[in-house]
């Protein structure tokens, strides 16, 4: 398993750099994976989109469909590429701790 | 993501013959063209042999000791099971008539993704322990030893080949190259060599009942929320219901059409439709899941997935089943479910409760086609569909490899677009229906990290499409099948700008006039109906 030196902590992370271990997520970890993209001010705009990620993963163990994500936190899909550059899956997803969803997706 | 690449990069491919034996021509993986193992965790969760940390690009695979005997007894043992297998090692004459069928071949000039060849790289190992005259003759006579290297290349190899069977249409012998490939693939599983994209779905779908990890909470969840959209858009309370028993019909979907994007217009595609022809059916969180990642991994895994379907069906007390858009389901459906997972006896031969057509082509599994059903319901004129709201949809339709080749579900989602819009064009007869071209991500492969050789893989279809959005202004491309609709979007980004993929039953939806519905202002995606199928930045 690959791992990531986030501010001098160790995390366990796919091959895509994505958190192998969720429970480890702090707020800094969100900043730190969001500098990587070249993202250094995360605004109150980033956090509602990440609380609303996180919130629903502890609920569901799996990321909320994006439809219901642009809905509920008013954040449309266009917005949401500006915020995180990959987008909701490949940058919000793994800023905010979780995994990378698989399937037919 | 596709930024890295450019057509430019991409369509320099030279196709010449490296002017030696291809058995001289060393393996090298070039990233980009390959998918990342499988997560041990969920190796071991599902029970398999060698869950362990490794990636194809490290040097050391971590085999186990024994790797040789395991694949060879594995082989002799397949050999001695499937005598297709024993007839596709012995039969083909290399005549070369699949050599540029393939569409990894097309897109990536490289001699070992022409089915012949892959298929050689499987054959020679077979010539070499199995037969007499490559035990003598050994290289004269195209056998060789099988060697980790060998291992390496058909590792590279048959996560190269989508299984989409297009080169088994032109084979004269019919050899069904997927069929090789699944073989390999098994045997290459035997030593612990598999894709965390097969894998972990796989897993997932045992754990929560889909390959998302959708648990059935979640499930319910995002119904409600599709039901909440359609109401909002239409004024029509729609009621769908979960693991009721006693339903007369069980809807069987892949999950993403509860999940991903464009998928979900697809489910209020269904939704709506099922309500408004008043249909007696129930989805399952348990057999939730129509697709079967098994399928890519060995028949055992494929078994053992598909087997949930029919437990539920059974425990529900359900009359039939009805299935959703979904690719490989119909493969698994259609060619193995019925002696793999059947009889499916306590069934009865699903009969349409609206028109009182009888599905016999259904009766040995008791699975019905959502397509062929609507198609009926059209053909019987039971739904009022208003093709103006569809006016600035231009739409082509790819037909997915798995309901085209395995199942010959060619005529019926045509015959539904035609009716739900006013603009459909096919693309070249050569690129469609059982001669149609892989999305380039079937069988596992749609990865973010193989994404190059989906690029090259999905030239041919790409290419396709720009025909037809040349000449007739073609904007949107649909499907029925999840990882089409997972993976075109990408594809038509990178080679056709300005084409958005769909589903039938989204445009269906779209069409559909319900009874005491409020007048539609808006399309399934909720885009304004003047505006929509207007290209978008």
């Amino acid at each position: 398993m690959a791992t990531i030196d986030l501010n001098g902590v160790m995390f366990e992370v796919d091959e895509d750099g994505f958190l192998q271990e969720p429970e480890k997520w702090t707020e800094d970890v969100a900043k730190a994976l969001a500098g990587q993209e070249g993202v250094t001010e995360l605004t109150d705009e980033h956090w509602k989109v990440m609380n609303y990620l996180r919130n629903y993963f502890q609920e569901n163990g799996i990321a909320p469909m994006v439809r219901k994500l642009t809905k509920e936190t008013g954040v449309q899909l266009k917005q949401m590429y500006e915020l995180f550059p990959q987008g909701p899956a490949n940058s919000a997803c793994k800023w905010a701790g979780l995994p990378k969803p698989t399937g037919c997706v | 993501m596709a930024a890295k690449y450019s057509q430019k990069d991409l369509l320099e491919v030279d196709g010449k013959a490296p002017g030696t034996s291809w058995m001289d021509v060393k393996t090298v993986l070039k990233k980009g063209r390959y998918s990342y193992s499988g997560n041990p965790r969920h190796v071991e969760y599902l029970g398999l042999p060698n869950p362990r940390e490794w990636q194809p690009h490290d040097g050391d695979w971590k085999l186990p000791e024994n790797w040789k005997e395991i694949v060879l007894e594995g082989f002799r043992e397949r050999l001695k099971k499937h005598r297709s297998l024993k007839l596709y090692m012995d039969i083909c004459v290399r005549c070369g008539a699949c050599a540029d069928k393939c569409h990894y071949y097309i897109g990536s000039g490289d001699e070992k993704n022409m089915p012949v060849v892959r298929a050689e790289l499987m054959r020679s190992v077979y010539r070499r322990y199995f037969t007499l005259s490559g035990r003598v003759f050994g290289r004269l006579v195209g056998a060789r030893d099988l060697t980790e290297e060998v291992i390496r290349e058909w590792f590279y190899y048959f996560y190269q080949c989508s299984e989409c069977r297009r080169c088994s249409v032109y084979c004269p012998y019919g050899i069904d190259t997927a069929e090789i490939t699944m073989m390999g693939r098994e045997l290459l599983n035997l030593i612990g060599l598999n894709i965390n994209w097969i894998i972990e779905p796989a897993s997932n779908c045992f754990r929560t009942g889909n390959h998302l990890g959708i648990q059935p909470h979640t499930f319910h969840d995002n119904l409600e929320f599709a039901c909440e959209e359609i109401q909002e858009m239409t004024g029509i309370a729609v009621e769908p219901s979960i693991n009721r028993k006693g339903a007369e019909i069980l809807l069987v979907v892949p999950s993403a059409d509860l999940f991903a994007d464009p998928h979900i217009y697809t489910l209020y595609g269904y939704l709506m439709l099922l309500h408004e022809i008043g249909l007696d059916y129930t989805f399952s969180a348990y057999a939730s899941e129509g697709g079967n990642f098994g399928l890519f991994h060995s028949n055992e895994l494929m078994k053992r997935l598909n087997a949930k379907i029919y437990t539920e069906a059974r425990r529900l007390g359900v009359k039939w089943i009805l299935g959703g858009e979904c690719g490989h389901m119909w493969r698994v459906a259609h060619q193995y479910m019925d002696t793999m997972n059947g009889p499916a006896d306590f069934l009865e031969t699903p009969r349409s409760p609206v028109t009182g057509t009888v599905f016999h082509n259904a009766a040995g599994t008791g699975m019905v086609h959502l397509c062929e059903f609507t198609a009926d319901l059209i053909h019987h004129g039971r739904l009022v569909l208003d093709r103006s709201r569809n006016a600035a949809v231009r739409v082509t339709h790819h037909d997915s490899c798995n309901t085209a080749r395995a199942m010959g579900l060619l005529e019926e989602p045509r015959y539904i677009l035609r009716n739900s819009c006013e603009h459909f064009h096919d693309m070249p007869e050569n690129t469609i229906r059982e001669h149609t071209f892989c999305c380039g991500s079937g069988s596992g492969v749609g990865t973010d990290e193989n994404l190059e050789m989906r690029l090259r893989g999905g030239l041919p279809r790409a290419a396709a499409v720009r025909y037809v959005r040349e000449r007739h202004g073609v904007n949107m491309l649909s499907c029925i099948c999840a990882i089409d609709k997972a993976t075109l979007p990408a594809l038509m980004q990178f080679w056709v700008p300005g084409v958005e993929v769909c589903g039938v039953h989204e445009l269906l939806g779209n069409a559909l006039v319900m009874k005491g519905e409020s007048e539609r202002t808006v399309n399934l995606r909720g885009e304004t109906l003047a505006e929509a199928g207007h290209e978008k930045e």
